[in-house]
């Protein structure tokens, strides 16, 4: 399967929740030093449940539209549910299969997430390592 | 620049049909445009031959064997350290040290000729060119010491400004560790003059040779380079071998930078006398058959000759300038063709570079996208990463029709959507 398929640049044309939020409960920023692609994610937290969140940052098409699709999945969610997505949650989400570079990317996202969250460092399914 | 050195006697196009049947890999039916050579080149079979015979009917350790074939493994490794001494010119076969790549030669030069000379308030010269394997070395050379660093700038077009040289240079300074030819923007530096200036005030050079070594004639005796440092695996060769050489009066006097079998004279509980160089620096069991690989890919490419190769690099990089001129919004780093050997870096206004690789490799066309282990550069460069191409004596102008349709292709599927 082409990994330029239609559903992953419609994420990238046009990325839901984009932006920053002016007051939020968790921002948190990184980047991925194997390419540079810098990603920025706000929150805001009620009741322990994500009530906003907006991405930021710059990347290419995988990481982008990862991050687009991720925030669509944890809207609305308990920090509780977020906290247990895995590598492979991402993976099924983007939906394509993608060489060991460009998972990276996919993870981007996710690795912000929840570092800026629950202060978990490693990358996504690397945590144990 | 290097090109002075070249033989127009020895001068013949290059047959890169028949250079092409060498190489299985592009044997496919959907043929691979291959254009990450400054990465790692292909291999062609006389080098994977030279391999196989070592494997299947000599195979054994060098040096102390009391038997036939290990008497053979020895003759041959020797062999292919006496065809990388003629390929550069050396003066003497034993300044050819056998190591695992690039970086490690500039490591163990780091490490051994650094800690006998290098002290807090030394200075070491760099380049805002350097790949991470000439500047990481120096880092930690400098942490270990107090020694500094200082950069010597790239202008505008991505050539070294050669003109401050004359005042980083002091006698605080004990080194300038440079590229011969940029990985990222193909700047061939102007190594002549700079080890003049370097030597005019006692400063030793090593040369960072990996992108300049495979691709025309580098001769270290006309060049007066105290060190120069490059790797099999981007010269047709196989990964896991690559060579230092050093002038003789420097290596004898260096320490060694890996301890263990081979590299030793005599030794006893608490010490150890040590071999002569190059055993010196080659402790333990080499890369055997990775060196006699390498004195095979020496043959092939000195076969096609450097001088052709190069003329043929040329032809492709300048049909590759003009074909990448046409494209909208892309803005290509470094020097003009003549100025640079056969690498080039580049970006499309609106498409990351790993979506450039990306869809390029859709299309079997396979460039390398990223900051090329140059991080400095890239910041140099106010951008994050590059696309990059570069050539060897296989490619064709088939391969960059290809590049140039498939970012083309690139664009259609990115641009229009982001308007």
């Amino acid at each position: 399967m082409n990994i330029y398929q239609e559903e992953l640049l419609d994420h990238y044309e046009n990325p839901s929740n984009y932006g920053t939020l002016p007051n939020p409960d968790i921002s948190h920023e990184e980047d991925n030093p194997l390419c540079g692609d810098r990603i920025r994610i706000d929150l805001i937290v009620e009741d322990d449940t994500i009530k906003e969140v907006r991405f930021s940052g710059h990347g290419c098409t995988i990481s982008l539209a990862s991050a687009s699709m991720l925030t669509e999945k944890i809207i609305g969610k308990s920090l509780e549910e977020v906290k247990k997505l895995s590598r492979d949650d991402i993976l099924d989400m983007v939906g394509i299969p993608l060489g060991p570079v460009r998972v990276k990317c996919a993870l981007l996202a996710l690795k912000v997430l929840k570092a800026g969250a629950y202060g978990i460092k490693g990358w996504p399914g690397e945590e144990d390592e | 620049m290097t090109q002075k050195t070249m033989h127009t006697s020895d001068f013949r196009p290059l047959d890169v049909q028949s250079i092409r049947e060498d190489f299985p890999i592009f044997a496919d039916t959907s043929p691979l445009a291959f254009l990450d050579s400054a990465a790692s080149t292909q291999t062609p079979r006389p080098v994977v031959e030279a391999m196989d015979a070592y494997y299947d009917t000599y195979r054994s350790n060098i040096h102390r064997g009391i038997y036939r074939i290990s008497e053979e493994a020895t003759d041959q490794y020797e062999k292919a350290r006496q065809k990388v001494a003629q390929l550069i010119n050396a003066p003497r076969t034993s300044q050819i040290v056998f190591t695992r790549n690039t970086t490690e030669s500039i490591n163990l030069v780091a490490y051994s000729w650094g800690s006998l000379n290098i002290q807090q308030g030394d200075e070491i010269v760099l380049t805002d060119l350097e790949h991470h394997s000439n500047l990481v070395p120096w880092q930690l050379l400098a942490q270990r010491t107090g020694a500094t660093l200082r950069f010597l700038e790239i202008t505008d077009e991505g050539l070294l400004d050669f003109t401050q040289l004359r005042d980083v240079l002091s006698e605080k300074t004990k080194l300038v560790a440079i590229t011969h030819v940029s990985n990222v923007l193909g700047t061939i530096n102007p190594m002549q003059s700079i080890i003049d200036a370097a030597h005019a005030t006692g400063t030793k050079v090593i040369v960072d040779a990996a992108q300049s070594v495979p691709h025309f004639h580098v001769d270290v005796q006309q060049l007066d380079c105290d060190f120069l440092a490059f790797s099999g695996h981007k010269m047709c060769g196989p990964t896991g071998v690559g060579v230092l050489y050093g002038k003789l009066e420097l290596l004898d006097e260096m320490p060694p930078f890996l301890g263990g079998g081979s590299m030793i004279r005599s030794v006893e509980r608490d010490i150890s006398t040590y071999a002569d160089v190059p055993a010196k620096f080659e402790a333990g069991t080499p890369s055997i058959a990775e060196a006699i690989g390498l004195g095979a890919a020496v043959d092939y490419i000195t076969q096609a000759g450097l001088a052709s190769i190069h003329v043929h690099e040329q032809k492709l990089l300048k049909y590759t300038h003009e074909r990448l001129q046409k494209i909208e919004g892309i803005t290509i780093y470094g020097p003009a063709p003549h100025q640079k050997a056969g690498v080039i870096s580049f970006n499309i206004e609106g498409i990351h570079p790993h979506d450039v690789a990306g869809i390029l490799d859709t299309h079997n066309v396979a460039i390398r996208a990223g900051h090329h282990c140059a991080q400095p550069l890239m910041k140099k460069l106010d951008v994050i990463a590059t696309a990059r191409a570069s050539f060897y004596l296989y490619n064709t102008i088939e391969d960059i029709d290809r590049l140039c349709e498939g970012l083309q292709k690139a664009q259609t599927l990115m641009i229009r959507r982001s308007k």
